[in-house]
């Protein structure tokens, strides 16, 4: 028999809604799990056990009152310690905000939660979202849950890891340039970035705000589907989100993959890939053939400039919206005598990490006086291009795929002492991140060494339902997203 | 004759009256306790984003509108990046290489007007307070909106400076968009100097004023600045680029900071705002509400009122104080009568009152049918102002006010006549002064009448009934 841990959200929200399971069973059921299997990976750093519990009970309540209760009903979901919620903690994985608590919620917390989601707790993620490993955490380094010596990818690495160690169903994580799909492609497991503006911000901890995307990490492709309706829609408190609504879709709309071109961009499916990506990925492409698909080569010829552009760009963003931790009305407040000045340099020197400390240096470089045009405004341009890029390519496709990441899960250690190595990771998610694309990671094999390899899919603005119909096809047609990690 | 010509240009940072910030909904009122009108945005939370106020982008348009400025279809807020500690989120919001509005003028007086370079939108600071405890930080201003109105250096004299500003005040107040106060910080003044030798077209090096908190501080910093500049240059010394504080007290300036020392502010597009539209209804809206400006009023006033320059200038000082008039005007009230009233009664008793002409407890619809007893005869002069110092504190129909005050025109031969026999037992030698043709000792008869009736006597049959007594006493 199928254990609970294993069902997906969907499945799950139906046995509470039918009274079949009780949503406290099931939050009992994952927090079990969380006390046995977390301590070894660390993808929590809080969580919220008897309130939890306690949330979960109101749902059961609700439901015993013949009240309503939402496509969620008591799912348990956790999400990445960058999002707000009213009297919790909110770290950002930085001492800088240790022990920092928002006197409001996050609206994609919020909508969860109206959708009778019961928030499990806080996953970790590299500092402010700056990493591709889930290293640069002030609570410590998470762990691959297929091999505990690797890093789960990042900076949503918490997040997928718990969801790959079936510690929930769904975590919700950001992407800013990759911080959802890279680490569902080294976790096995699905990561939906929306179209910039799909998902409200507000609440969430702004790293680079014209790039930031909430989204997700599930089990299947349906699951995150169903996240997308409960939490996507225009907010006044977000001014960029988007007005219009996400369209009715069905998921399983599609039998196969007949009709669809789906292109692939050549900068994008070899150059600078590991042998072993390749090789599972000509055997994704060689699945998509015979789903129906017609494969078509393009081009987005400006990629080759996407890393720099995307670098120069989130880190002028992060050094102006990082500015806010000064350490005088709340955070971390470092010990100096004499001047404001004085105290705020020791606040930053010593709150925020090395690589966070690297950034805001390169962004503030970045937009100086002289150097603007140079860096900023040259991003800006290239960032142009490539959108353009994108209209072109799509002008001849549906849907774009690429491997997710260059290379599967590396050991902790690795690439944290070599930052230009580090950035690399992003070079296949940043492209999409820049065009405000949405985009999505699923699990499309494994390598030699049984590391999870992910497959992205691009799609024009505003087209999640084609990027979730064609991503849940494979996902039928295929079993690389069934084996668990961890018993 | 002075060997240099003064260059003046004014930078003005006027609040704009709204409700709520320009970016969160936390009241728009600097006063209060400090940090009790504060919102998670205004603090710079981690996780907040703003929230246009459409409101205070409006009174931006209407503002641009009021000076003739070309209103941008698309324009970009961008962030001023520098860490102070009256700066919550590192950055202020403001606008840049895209402002709202692009020129526009403002008038100075004989007919000549000083040229616009912009006027953007942008989010106020808070308020720090230095203590010996230490620095104290009050954010209840922080995000307080405003405009920036850029001047060009169009102006040659602090006078001109004074005249600028007076307009500017006179134009926006009347707009609605601000109450201007330079003394309470709703409208701020920075300005540049410099000079440069007579005749030439190089400007000087400009010197930047700050801490100018009236019209009359303005004026008098420049005159110093003026003063200081021709000495430095008079002496074949330079004038050093520099921000420098006015200090009233003392009347001087002192260097503030030097240009070199300039912070980079980094300014780039706020990524957290699509770009500002504004669209032609908009601009239509605000275009109405504008309404008229003080100097076609003027001109409305002394040509179909046929008010004399002294009634002109008052009603339009203030723009409530123009529509009282009018409103009184339009409710049957003959002009100069409802000017006079206007000026010489509801002003003293509005200040008197300390409410707000909106709130003056006799609106003009009232006030008017009191005039109308005036004019049918009902009330004198006289009775008709104590009537109306009634009606500010008594909420009755002003016949109503009348009858309780008994102050009705006492216009009956038959209950006047013993009142005016009285007048002429009580004053026998008047009445011998009359006889004896000095016309004027009839007033002191007549004043003994009106006396008796505290006023309500009709004044011109007392002078009827009051001759023909005297003509019946007989030739002496």
């Amino acid at each position: 028999m199928t254990a609970l841990w294993q069902l997906s959200a969907r499945q799950l929200a139906r046995l509470v809604q039918s009274g079949e399971v009780s949503a406290r069973e099931l939050a009992r059921t994952f927090l079990d799990r969380v006390d046995r299997l977390d301590p070894a990976l660390r993808a929590f750093v809080d969580h919220r056990g008897e309130r939890a519990l306690a949330d979960a009970d109101a749902v059961d309540a609700a439901l015993a009152r013949g009240e309503p209760v939402g496509p969620l009903a008591g799912v348990p979901v956790a999400w990445k310690d960058n999002l707000v919620r009213r009297g919790e903690v909110t770290s950002a994985g930085s001492r800088m905000l240790a022990s920092y608590r928002s006197p409001f919620t996050a609206t994609a917390l919020q909508r969860l939660e109206a959708a009778g989601a019961v928030l499990l707790g806080r996953t970790n993620m590299d500092e402010f979202g700056m990493g591709s490993s889930t290293e640069n955490s002030a609570h410590g380094p998470t762990r691959n849950p297929w091999q505990p010596d690797c890093v789960p990818g990042g900076s949503s690495g918490g997040s997928a890891a718990a969801v790959a160690a079936d510690l929930c169903p769904l975590a919700v994580g950001s992407d800013t340039g990759g911080s959802v799909r890279q680490p569902a492609a080294l976790c096995g497991v699905v990561g939906l970035k929306p179209s910039y503006g799909r998902v409200s911000r507000s609440g969430l901890i702004a790293y680079a705000s014209s790039l930031d995307c909430v989204g997700v990490l599930a089990r299947t492709v349906d699951d995150a589907a169903l996240w997308l309706r409960c939490t996507a829609g225009s907010d006044p408190g977000d001014p960029t989100s988007a007005a219009e609504a996400l369209p009715e879709f069905a998921v399983e709309a599609r039998p196969d993959l007949r009709g669809l071109r789906i292109g692939l961009p050549w900068e994008l499916n070899g150059p600078g890939l590991a042998d072993e990506i390749e090789a599972v990925l000509a055997d994704a492409r060689a699945q998509l053939r015979t789903l129906g698909a017609e494969l078509v080569e393009c081009s987005l010829p400006h990629v080759s400039v996407a890393v720099p552009t995307y670098y120069l760009l989130a880190m002028a963003e992060a050094a102006s919206n990082l500015a806010r931790y000064d350490g005088v009305r709340y955070g971390f407040r470092g010990a100096a005598s004499g001047s404001c000045e004085a105290m705020t340099t020791a606040s930053r020197s010593s709150g925020f990490g090395a690589e966070v400390q690297r950034r805001l240096l390169l962004g503030t470089f970045a937009l100086s006086c002289g150097y603007q045009d140079e860096y900023y405004g040259k991003a800006t341009q290239a960032r142009e291009r490539l959108r353009e890029d994108f209209r072109r390519a799509f002008a001849g496709c549906d849907l774009l795929v690429s491997p997710t990441s260059p290379v599967p899960a590396f050991p902790l250690g690795s690439r944290i002492d070599d930052p230009l190595a580090m950035y690399l990771c992003d070079a296949l998610t940043v492209p999409a991140s820049l065009a405000g694309l949405p985009a999505l990671s699923q699990p499309c094999g494994r390598t030699a060494a049984g590391l999870p390899v992910g497959l992205q899919w691009m799609a024009p603005p505003r087209r999640e339902d084609l990027l979730l119909q064609a991503a849940h096809v494979f996902e039928r047609h295929t079993d690389h997203h069934l084996p668990r990690a961890l018993p | 004759m002075n060997a240099f010509t003064t260059v003046i240009g004014l930078e003005v940072h006027v609040q704009l009256a709204t409700q709520s910030k320009l970016f969160s909904p936390a009241p728009a009122a600097a006063l209060g306790e400090p940090n009790s009108r504060v919102h998670a945005i205004d603090l710079g939370l981690p996780g907040v984003l703003p929230r246009p106020n459409a409101t205070a982008i409006e009174l931006a348009v209407r503002t641009a509108l009021a000076l003739d400025g070309q209103i941008q279809p698309v324009s970009r807020f961008a962030r001023k990046n520098y860490f102070y500690p009256d700066l919550p989120k590192g950055y202020q919001i403001s606008q840049f290489e895209e402002p709202i509005c692009r020129g526009g003028a403002v008038p100075i007086g004989d007919g000549r007007s000083c040229r616009l370079q912009r006027i953007h939108l942008e989010e106020d600071a808070g308020k720090l307070t230095h203590s010996d405890a230490g620095t104290l930080v009050d954010l209840n201003r922080a995000g307080m909106p405003l405009v920036e109105i850029v001047g060009e250096p169009d102006l040659r004299s602090p006078a001109e400076a004074h005249a600028f500003l007076h307009h500017l005040r006179e134009i926006l107040r009347h707009a609605g968009v601000s109450d201007c106060d330079l003394e309470l910080g709703s409208m701020r003044c920075d300005a540049n100097i410099s000079l440069m030798p007579a005749g030439s077209t190089q400007l000087g090096t400009k010197v930047e004023l700050k801490n100018l908190n009236s019209l009359k501080m303005v004026q008098r910093a420049l005159e110093y600045e003026e003063r200081r500049q021709t000495a430095v240059l008079a002496a074949g010394g330079r004038i050093a680029a520099e921000t420098r504080g006015w200090n009233d007290e003392a009347g001087e300036s002192r260097p503030q900071r030097s240009k070199e020392n300039a912070p980079d502010y980094r300014y780039f597009p706020d990524p957290d705002l699509p770009p500002l539209v504004v669209d032609e209804a908009t601009i239509e809206r605000q275009r109405q509400l504008l309404g008229e400006l003080p100097e076609r009023r003027r001109a409305r006033y002394r040509g179909r009122f046929a008010l004399p320059e002294h009634d002109v200038v008052a009603l339009t000082q203030d723009r409530a104080v123009g529509d009282w008039f009018e409103a009184l005007v339009a409710a049957g009230v003959d002009a100069k009568t409802a000017s006079n009233w206007t000026i010489g009664e509801v002003l003293p008793a509005q200040r008197d009152l300390g409410v707000a002409l909106a709130d003056f407890p006799l609106p003009p619809p009232q006030l008017a049918e009191l005039l109308a007893l005036l004019a049918d005869g009902t009330l004198t002069q006289v009775t008709a102002r104590k009537v109306f110092r009634h009606l500010c504190t008594h909420r009755v129909p002003a016949r109503v006010a009348v009858r309780e005050l008994g102050l009705a025109r006492l216009d009956d031969p038959a209950a006047l006549q013993p009142l005016v026999a009285a007048a002429l037992a009580a004053l026998p030698e008047a009445a011998a002064a009359v006889q004896a043709g000095k016309e004027r000792a009839l007033d002191a008869l007549k004043g003994h009448v009106m006396r008796q009736t505290k006023g309500r006597a009709d004044p011109d049959l007392v002078d009827r009934l009051l001759r023909a007594a005297i003509a019946a006493l007989g030739p002496r």
